[in-house]
């Protein structure tokens, strides 16, 4: 069973198409990142899986259960924000505890919850401060420790760890690295960090324009993407990309690459014709295969 | 080379000089009148309230004679205690009305812009006019009373205005309806200031809608409450011209106000002393309620 199913969601905003007809399966206790240029709409999607904003059609299943009308408190999801979403008149303490006092944990319970993950996260010596007297990257660790304080159906991390220096960002990854199959919770996580994507996910999804392009493993949206804009998107530093012409040459195929002095190089392609479904041997220029 | 900006910016020009002089050449006849015109007759105030001064001001002291005489006056203790009553209610009230129509406000409904005009017009009001058709509205004969009988509910009764026990309430009905619309006017103002994703946020935290406006909401409007109850506050003690319009401190002098009781014995009974020692007490009351807020809000801002 799904543990998250999304199913021909769109959303407008007025006439602005935001998200177009996503459809994203991933099963229970699995990581999923989603990547993609600012502004495609992955805030927009977490935002509709939590139950934050109306999706315009579509369905949505948590546990094989339709929640696409249901509440966000219904959903039983934690949500790391992008914009940290701290709460200004609480202390630090009370940040992570509110979550569970609302769902009437009882106060030992709390504590001890709250102990928990600022031991994890670092955040220990800041318990008792208010949100307007800690930097961005202390903000949001303490908008993680909310998230991870509860243990819901799903977590959603936005861009959590993008305000940390370098070092406490490697360690953060760790946490999580091994937190996650402790918990056995379903993620999904937006970043824009190759490294955190490749290395977290069991499954990344590539967005552009709200569509998703490519769901697939790290290993195969990184060595078979399906077009240039995910093998461009893909990757640090990214691809290479060089034009060229796939041609008959022989029994076999071979790729005519232009050269600035006149002389065109003519590379014998190994395993038969490209892309199946392709068919033929003369593929446009500029669609080809990019070259590694 | 380098030193030549520091050194023109040393030596100003005349216009430059002109320029910096400006801002306090255009202050300073305020800054030279206000002392006077608030500080001085304040002062003044107090010195004829220490005097027996009649229909005229005069320096005959004695002492705290006036306020010995308005400590035993029963008048003055009902203007006092009708203060109490009138300020307590409104400024509550108001601040519970003026919350709750900004979040009713503030759930993205349409019309809002028209409906935010209605509530805030009141205000556009003098109290005299409000005064005058809630004097209408609320006159036995003529207003809400009659307009129900006249539905055929016979018994109905509404008659606080004339009613000496109640009439004061009626103060409150009007200078409600007037300043509650500006009390929403600013709640909804400080809610537009509040980041949307922390309402988000307390909602897959799984906080019902009222517990978010109370326990997360809220509290980030302390500001706003601090200030409406600065002006709220400020109005009540001023409210003179809504009692003058509305129930002319009757029946009897059952809605006198401190500030009604001031002028009718200052400038129409021709006490003069008895009026500047109301005055006072007024000043007095007022400094005793203001300071201990001012202070306790300004220094929790301060330390967060
Ligand atoms: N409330 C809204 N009203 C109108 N348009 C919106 C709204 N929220 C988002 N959009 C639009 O939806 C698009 C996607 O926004 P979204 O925040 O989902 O991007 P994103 O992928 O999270 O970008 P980033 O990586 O910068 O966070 C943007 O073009 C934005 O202008
Ligand atoms: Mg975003």
């Amino acid at each position: 069973m799904a543990a998250l199913e999304i199913h021909n969601v769109r959303k407008e905003f007025g006439s602005e198409r935001v998200l177009k007809d996503v459809s994203i399966s991933i099963d229970s206790g699995e990581f999923l990142i989603l990547v993609g240029p600012s502004g495609c709409g992955k805030s927009t999607l977490m935002n509709a899986i939590a139950g934050l904003e109306p999706v315009t059609s579509g369905n949505i299943y948590i546990d094989g259960k339709d929640v696409t009308w249901r509440t966000p408190a219904e959903r039983d999801i934690a949500m790391v924000f992008q914009s940290y979403a701290l709460y200004p008149s609480m202390t630090v303490r009370h940040n992570i505890s509110f979550g569970l006092e609302m769902r009437k944990v009882p106060k030992a319970e709390r504590e001890a919850a709250v102990e928990r993950v600022a031991d994890l996260l670092q955040i220990s010596h800041l318990l008792e401060r208010k949100p307007a007297q800690l930097s961005g990257g202390k903000r949001q660790r303490v908008a993680m420790g909310r998230a991870l304080a509860r243990e819901p159906k799903v977590y959603l991390f936005d861009e959590p760890l993008s305000n940390l220096d370098a070092k406490l960002r490697v360690d953060m990854r760790t946490e999580i690295k091994k937190l996650h199959p402790r918990l056995g919770t379903t993620i999904v996580y937006v970043t824009h960090d190759q490294v955190e994507a490749m290395t977290l996910a069991d499954c990344i999804a590539v967005m552009r324009d709200g569509h998703i392009l490519q769901l697939g493993s790290p290993d195969e949206v990184y060595n078979n993407p399906v077009d240039m804009f995910v093998a461009g998107f893909m990757g640090s530093p990214s691809m290479n990309f060089i034009r060229a012409t796939l041609e008959a040459d022989g029994d076999g195929y071979a790729l005519r690459i232009a050269t600035p002095d006149e002389v065109d190089l003519l590379l014998p392609w190994p395993n038969g014709p490209p892309y199946g479904r392709a068919g033929g041997a003369a593929r446009q220029a500029g669609d080809s295969r990019p070259a590694a | 080379m380098s030193e030549t900006p520091t050194r023109t910016a040393l030596r100003p020009t005349a216009s430059g000089r002109l320029q910096a002089w400006l801002p306090r050449l255009v202050l300073a006849p305020s800054v030279a009148v206000s002392p006077f015109f608030v500080y001085g007759f304040m002062l003044w105030t107090f010195v004829l309230s220490l005097t027996s001064s009649r229909m005229l001001p005069s320096y005959d002291f004695v002492g705290f004679g006036q306020y010995a005489r308005l400590m035993a006056n029963e008048r003055w203790w009902v203007a006092s205690t009708n203060l109490m009553i009138f300020g307590t209610l409104f400024i509550v009230i108001c601040l519970v009305l003026g919350a709750l129509l900004a979040m009713l406000l503030d759930q993205k409904i349409r019309q809002e812009g028209a409906l935010r005009t209605v509530y805030l017009y009141p205000m556009a009001l003098s109290f005299i006019v409000t005064g005058v058709v809630w004097k209408w509205l609320l006159n036995p004969q003529l207003g809400i009373q009659a307009m129900v009988r006249s539905w055929g509910f016979e018994s109905f009764e509404f008659d606080w205005i004339v009613d000496p026990d109640m009439a004061v309430y009626t103060l409150v009905i009007a200078a409600v309806w007037q300043a509650s619309g500006f009390v929403m006017a600013l709640f909804l103002a400080g809610l537009r200031g509040i980041d949307d994703s922390i309402i988000k946020a307390a909602q897959l935290d799984g906080a019902s809608l009222p517990r978010i406006y109370w326990r997360v909401v809220m509290p980030c409007l302390r500001p706003v409450v601090f200030s409406a109850v600065m002006i709220l506050a400020h109005i009540a003690i001023k409210s003179f011209d809504l009692v003058v319009a509305l129930t002319g401190g009757g029946p009897g002098y059952a809605t006198d106000l401190p500030a009604t009781f001031m002028y009718t014995h200052a400038f129409n009974r021709a006490q003069i002393g008895l009026g500047s020692a109301s005055a006072m007490l007024m000043l007095g009351g007022v400094l005793a309620i203001l300071i201990p807020y001012l202070y306790s809000e300004l220094r929790s801002r301060k330390h967060g």
